[in-house]
Parts: C-alpha cells; sequence; structure tokens
C-alpha cells in the first residue's frame, strides 16, 4: 500500500469510521471572537465542558482595531464580540490571546508562529483559512460553529476524507514572482470550484525552495480554489522554523523530528487528481474581477465578456465589471488605485513584510494613495520593528499599524470607502469584502508596495530591488 | 427533519455564490443565530438606502415565499461562516441545488438540517427554466433519493452521513459522546507526546502577558 501524507495523517487519527465517514481526532484547537460566541452560549445552556482547554487556543483577532493599543477606535458590537471572548475564555479556562497579548495576531499566523501548529498534527479551526497550517505538514480544517462546538465537548470531527489533489509545481520563479503571484496563477487555472472535495498535497522543487512561510501563503489561497485543505510534506526549513518556537517540543524534539521525517508521501502514491506546471512561465498575477478565479497576469488585459461562450459565465463577468468599474480589454497595467492593504493571515508574515520593504526602501507613496501595513501578530510586528523595517514603511508614507484581520474583511474600523481601489495582499475579492462598495484587486505584497509607489499596477519584475533588505529574509 | 422537504422553487442562476454574499460580515457580530434571515442576501436584495432591489429574484413577487433555491455551480464557496447557513434558514430556505458547493458550506447545511442536493447542470437548468416559466413546487425525498415536481421524478445522490443527519436530525455532539466517549479516552492514553502536551501554565502566562 503506497500512502500520502494525508493518508498516513488520516489514520493516526481516526478513531472510527461509520458511512465513510470518519471520526477525527484533533490536536490544536484555534478559536476567534466571531465563529465561537452561538458555540460557547449553546454550550453553556446544555451544561458542556471543554475537553482540552490545554489544546485550544482563542485569539481576538477579527474584530480588533489596529490603529492604537491606547486609544482603539472600535464600535460597540464589535467591543462586544470581543468582550463575550473574554468572558468566555475565562469561564471554560481557554488561553487567550486577547487585545493586549504580546502574542496577538491573526489565528493562522499565531498558530504556526508559536509551534501551536506543529507537523503530523490534526488542526481545527472556525475559519476557512485554516489550511494555511498544512503548510507545516499538518492536517488542517476549516470548520464551522457547530464542528467548533463538536471539537470543544469532543475534541473530534466528524470529516469524511477528502480526495486527493497533487499539484507539482517546478523551477524557480522570476524575481519578483512570489507564492502568492503562484496561489493566484493556480487559481485562475482550476478556478474557485478547482479543488472541491479534495485536499490540495503541494510538491515539487518549487514548493522544496519556498519558505515555510510562502508555502502557508500557498496553502492558505487553496480554498479559494475550493480545496477541503492543503498539505506540503514537512522537510528541513519547517523544523528550522519550529526550532525555538515557545510551544514547539523541546526535551522530546529529537524524538518529534524523528517522526516528521516519516510524513512524505510514498514515490508510488496514487492520487485522484494531479497537476503540474512550471513556474518559470508565471508573471507577477492581479486579479481583476470578484472572485480570485478572475485573475491575470500584470502584463495583460481585462477580458472582455463578449469573448466568453458560456453564457452563464458571460453574465458573471459582465456583472464583475460593472461592480469593479473597468473596461474590456483595458490594460492591467492602466487601473488606478486610492488603498494598498499589506496584511492579513495570507501575507502579513515577516517575509512578506520583508519582500514589500525591498522596493518601498528609500521611495515615496504616491500622494494619491492611502496605504496600511497590518502586520499579521503582534510578534511579526516586534521581529520587523527589529530589523527597522517600521521605518522604511513609516518613511514612505505608509501606516504602520498593530495587528488584525483588518481591511481583509472590514469588521474593523479598516475599510476600503465605497466605489474605492484597492491592491490588497489579503485572499478574497468578493463585492463588498473590503467594505460596502469597496473594489479589491488582490496582489502579492511587493506588487502591491509597487502599486502603492506608482499609483497604478507595475509589473515588479521589471524593477531594483534592495539587495539589502532582501538579505534579511 | 422530515423525510421529505416540499416547497416553491426559485430559480437562482448564479454560480460561485460565496458566503459573504450570503450574509456579509458586517452581520457575523451579533451573538446568536435566530433572526438572521432578514440580513440574507443583504447587499442583492437591499440598495444602500436598505430598499429592496427590484431586480433580485428574491424580492420578485412570484418567487418571495421559495423555499427551495436553484443555483449553478459552486454554492456556498468561501468563509466558513455558518451564519450563511442559518440566515438561509431563517429566511425559510429548506433546500438548496446546486451542481456542487463549498465543503465547509455543505457540512454546515447537513447540521442545521438545511438539504444540499447536487445535480448535473443540465437537469438544473432545465429546473430553471421550468420555475421561470410558472410556479414549480419540488418535493425532496430524501428516503428515496428523488425530487418529484409535475408528474416527473429526479432520481440524485447524496452520501449516507448527511443523509441520515439530515432525517434524524440528531445532536452530533450527543451522539458522539454516547457512542465513542471510550474510544476517545483511550485514544489519548496513546498520543505521542508532541502532540498529546497542550499549553502549560507558564507559557500561557507569558503567551497571554
Amino acid at each position: 500500500m503506497h500512502l500520502t501524507i494525508t493518508d498516513k495523517i488520516w489514520e493516526a487519527h481516526e478513531i472510527a469510521r461509520e458511512e465513510g465517514v470518519s471520526l477525527l481526532y484533533i490536536d490544536r484547537h484555534l478559536t476567534h471572537e466571531v465563529t465561537s460566541p452561538v458555540a460557547f452560549s449553546d454550550m453553556r445552556e446544555k451544561g458542556y465542558r471543554i475537553r482540552r482547554p490545554d489544546l485550544t487556543l482563542a485569539v481576538m483577532d477579527h474584530n480588533v482595531p489596529t490603529d492604537s493599543k491606547e486609544r482603539p477606535t472600535m464600535d460597540e458590537l464589535s467591543k462586544q464580540q470581543m468582550d463575550a471572548l473574554w468572558k468566555n475564555a475565562r469561564d471554560f479556562d481557554v488561553p487567550l490571546l486577547d487585545f493586549y497579548s504580546p502574542y496577538q495576531g491573526i489565528i493562522h499566523v499565531v498558530g504556526p508562529e508559536l509551534g501551536f501548529s506543529l507537523p503530523g498534527l490534526t488542526i481545527a479551526a472556525g475559519d476557512s483559512h485554516t489550511s494555511t497550517h498544512g503548510a507545516l505538514g499538518a492536517l488542517s480544517f476549516g470548520i464551522g460553529t457547530s464542528e467548533v462546538e463538536h471539537v470543544f465537548v469532543t475534541q473530534t470531527l466528524w470529516i469524511k476524507k477528502p480526495k486527493q489533489f497533487r499539484i507539482t509545481m517546478n523551477g524557480e520563479p522570476r524575481m519578483g514572482v512570489t507564492p502568492k503571484d503562484l496561489a493566484l496563477y493556480m487559481i485562475g487555472q482550476i478556478g474557485t470550484g478547482g479543488a472541491i472535495g479534495h485536499i490540495i498535497e503541494f510538491g515539487g522543487s518549487a514548493i522544496s525552495g519556498m519558505g515555510v512561510e510562502g508555502r502557508m501563503t500557498l496553502c492558505n489561497m487553496s480554498i479559494e480554489a475550493g480545496a477541503r485543505t492543503a498539505i506540503v510534506e514537512p522537510d528541513e526549513k519547517t523544523f528550522e522554523y519550529l526550532k525555538n518556537a515557545p510551544l514547539a517540543p523541546k526535551d522530546d524534539w529529537d524524538e518529534a523530528v524523528k517522526y516528521w521525517r516519516t510524513l512524505k508521501s510514498d514515490p508510488k502514491a496514487e492520487y485522484d487528481k494531479s497537476i503540474s506546471f512550471d513556474v518559470r512561465d508565471v508573471k507577477p498575477m492581479v486579479t481583476w474581477g470578484t472572485n480570485p478565479a478572475m485573475v491575470a497576469p500584470v502584463d495583460g488585459r481585462v477580458p472582455n465578456p463578449a469573448e466568453v461562450k458560456d453564457q452563464q459565465q458571460r453574465a458573471e463577468y459582465e456583472r464583475a465589471l460593472k461592480y469593479m468599474d473597468l473596461r474590456p480589454g483595458q490594460p492591467i497595467t492602466d487601473i488606478k488605485i486610492d488603498y494598498v492593504f499589506i496584511g492579513s493571515c495570507t501575507n502579513a508574515r515577516l517575509s512578506d513584510l520583508i519582500e514589500a520593504a525591498s522596493f518601498l526602501k528609500g521611495r515615496k507613496i504616491s500622494p494619491d494613495v492611502r496605504a496600511f501595513l497590518v502586520p499579521g501578530s503582534e510578534w511579526v510586528r516586534r521581529k520587523a520593528e527589529r530589523l527597522g523595517l517600521h521605518e522604511i514603511f513609516m518613511n514612505s508614507g505608509f501606516e504602520w499599524r498593530h495587528s488584525g484581520c483588518s481591511m481583509c474583511i472590514a469588521m474593523n474600523a479598516d475599510r476600503v470607502p465605497s466605489g474605492k481601489r484597492a491592491a490588497s495582499t489579503s485572499n478574497r475579492n468578493f463585492e463588498n469584502r473590503q467594505g460596502p462598495g469597496a473594489r479589491t484587486h488582490l496582489v502579492s505584497p511587493l506588487m502591491a508596495a509597487a502599486a502603492a509607489v506608482y499609483g497604478r499596477f507595475v509589473d515588479v519584475t521589471e524593477l531594483d530591488l534592495d539587495r539589502e533588505v532582501l538579505s534579511l529574509a | 427533519m422530515p423525510e421529505r422537504i416540499s416547497g416553491k422553487a426559485a430559480p437562482f442562476p448564479y454560480d460561485n455564490v460565496d458566503t459573504d454574499q450570503i450574509i456579509p460580515a458586517q452581520f457575523l457580530k451579533l451573538l446568536q443565530k435566530k433572526g438572521l434571515g432578514r440580513y440574507l442576501f443583504y447587499r442583492w436584495r437591499f440598495d444602500e438606502s436598505g430598499n429592496p432591489r427590484a431586480d433580485f429574484i428574491l424580492n420578485d413577487p412570484r418567487y418571495r415565499d421559495a423555499s427551495i433555491l436553484i443555483a449553478g455551480k459552486n454554492f456556498g464557496i468561501g468563509s466558513s461562516r455558518e451564519n450563511a447557513v442559518w440566515a438561509l434558514v431563517d429566511y425559510g430556505i429548506k433546500a438548496v441545488l446546486a451542481e456542487s458547493f463549498g465543503d465547509i458550506f455543505y457540512g454546515n447545511a447537513v447540521k442545521n438540517g438545511l438539504a444540499c442536493i447536487a445535480l448535473p447542470e443540465s437537469v438544473l437548468r432545465e429546473l430553471r427554466e421550468r420555475a421561470e416559466r410558472s410556479e414549480l413546487y419540488l418535493t425532496i425525498d430524501l428516503g428515496r433519493k428523488v425530487i418529484e415536481y409535475d408528474d416527473r421524478s429526479l432520481e440524485f445522490n447524496v452520501d449516507e452521513y448527511a443523509r441520515r443527519r439530515l432525517m434524524t436530525g440528531e445532536s452530533e455532539i450527543e451522539y458522539t459522546m454516547r457512542n465513542y466517549l471510550n474510544r476517545i479516552e483511550e485514544y489519548e492514553k496513546r498520543m505521542p507526546s508532541f502532540a498529546a502536551r497542550g499549553i502549560d501554565s507558564v507559557t500561557r502566562r507569558i503567551l497571554e502577558g
């Protein structure tokens, strides 16, 4: 029997199976203030307890203000939701990284950087982008609130084993092409539903050559192709990344690594689906529409709906262009932008900040642009400040913010005003996602930084980047 | 949950309906699931001043009382927010027919008694056209796995686990605890140390700050 990494972790955690659905033990559970309140109130009503509070980590991220820790801007409902998590964590004895914790951040940034997420574990969170943690070689699942409660009470999840989709990326991307571009390219190729019902296993020389944080970007965006989740085999880079993390194994580190090294897919393992592509062909990507599969290379153009054969797709394109206020055939580099958001669980880790800073050093953003830099966690913020990156951002005209989901989901005060256009490193360009009437173009941190300076999209493969800043990575 | 779901069907001819459209993030700040129906498809249903948009399908007088949506492909993609399912159910939607569903949305639907039935594109198109011509009432028979309308009967596939959950409506938590608590306890005894070790009190204090 030739097994994939998914098969191996699945087998190790399967407690039972009924009608093809497995009961999996969940090793780590992350929770935030938005998808947990109903689970907590139902538990109170029924008298349930949390089975393993020590395997649970609550973090405030979606609603938290990013402007100030002393005088934060927040509305009453956001405050209520954060207060509810504070009270729930206290009543159920769950570790909580609240607004004031030095390690607060976005759950998908915090989990890996603290070593709460580790290779070979099963991880769940009431958040679709939980697929991010697969980058460490973990089996991770975004779940709904009913399932959040199920994990709280039983530390297990009923889940149908997804089909397996192997995506091989080979080659070395050209300078300026980042994991985000590879993710957008992939989604453009397979579509928003291309991986529904599947776990994507990423492999190939482009993946082994990529940093662990880049793999997180890729796994994070897999959900936008419909994937149930995504995974990458752990390797030396993974172990290096986790080595001194606060919650990583200490005395039993060697033993853990020995096990983690076995988490490889057998060479003859079979997949339900597989594709491969050469990343040397990929250019910096920009979404033009209202889902992440509506994407074009930066030297391309907005498509012409009249040329689309499928009637429903044509209607969808027309609707998207109307919402986005773009012309058919408009060059991507002609699109002017008003806002830049570098942040989110997709692209707000230290390597993303270094990437953006490598272009921004010594440059000023366009006077017509308002630009936000929202680190993925308070720890990322401190690490960036130790490297002096905050000065590069502030000198260029970026607002240097505190961590949170911020303008990706616009649940706090950070939003793109109606009718304004944003270059955003986040994951979703859905209608109204960054605020009512907001228009979103998804791009990499480097593309976002360049767009901030030029006030429009430019091909970053043609730009000079600061070698010294890049070497900080 | 009954074995049969009956109701009026509305054509919902959109692909890639994401959960941000089903319920926008601003309504996720509410701390309960009741009453979310009024915010369903909020920005498609209402204009900036909160008035119903005449061109939105569920505002069409013919479909206002519809309880079954006949959608396109990839319904419910995106965010894991169960609020999307709660809003549909609270509004009165009992079933969604589509070519495919977002995985997390599908799981959430099952837990709230919302039937999600996958059908081929050609069948969906035919049903949508039929619903546009005149009132279409459907009966979804979960027991026999058929959809009945007019004098026709369409077979469908649904995974057994989902079908049982939809038909019994039993609490999954109670079910797991009653049948598998022993095995969960046994599993915890044989977990590898790196997995079993949770957040200790000292580290917890440092992290919480």
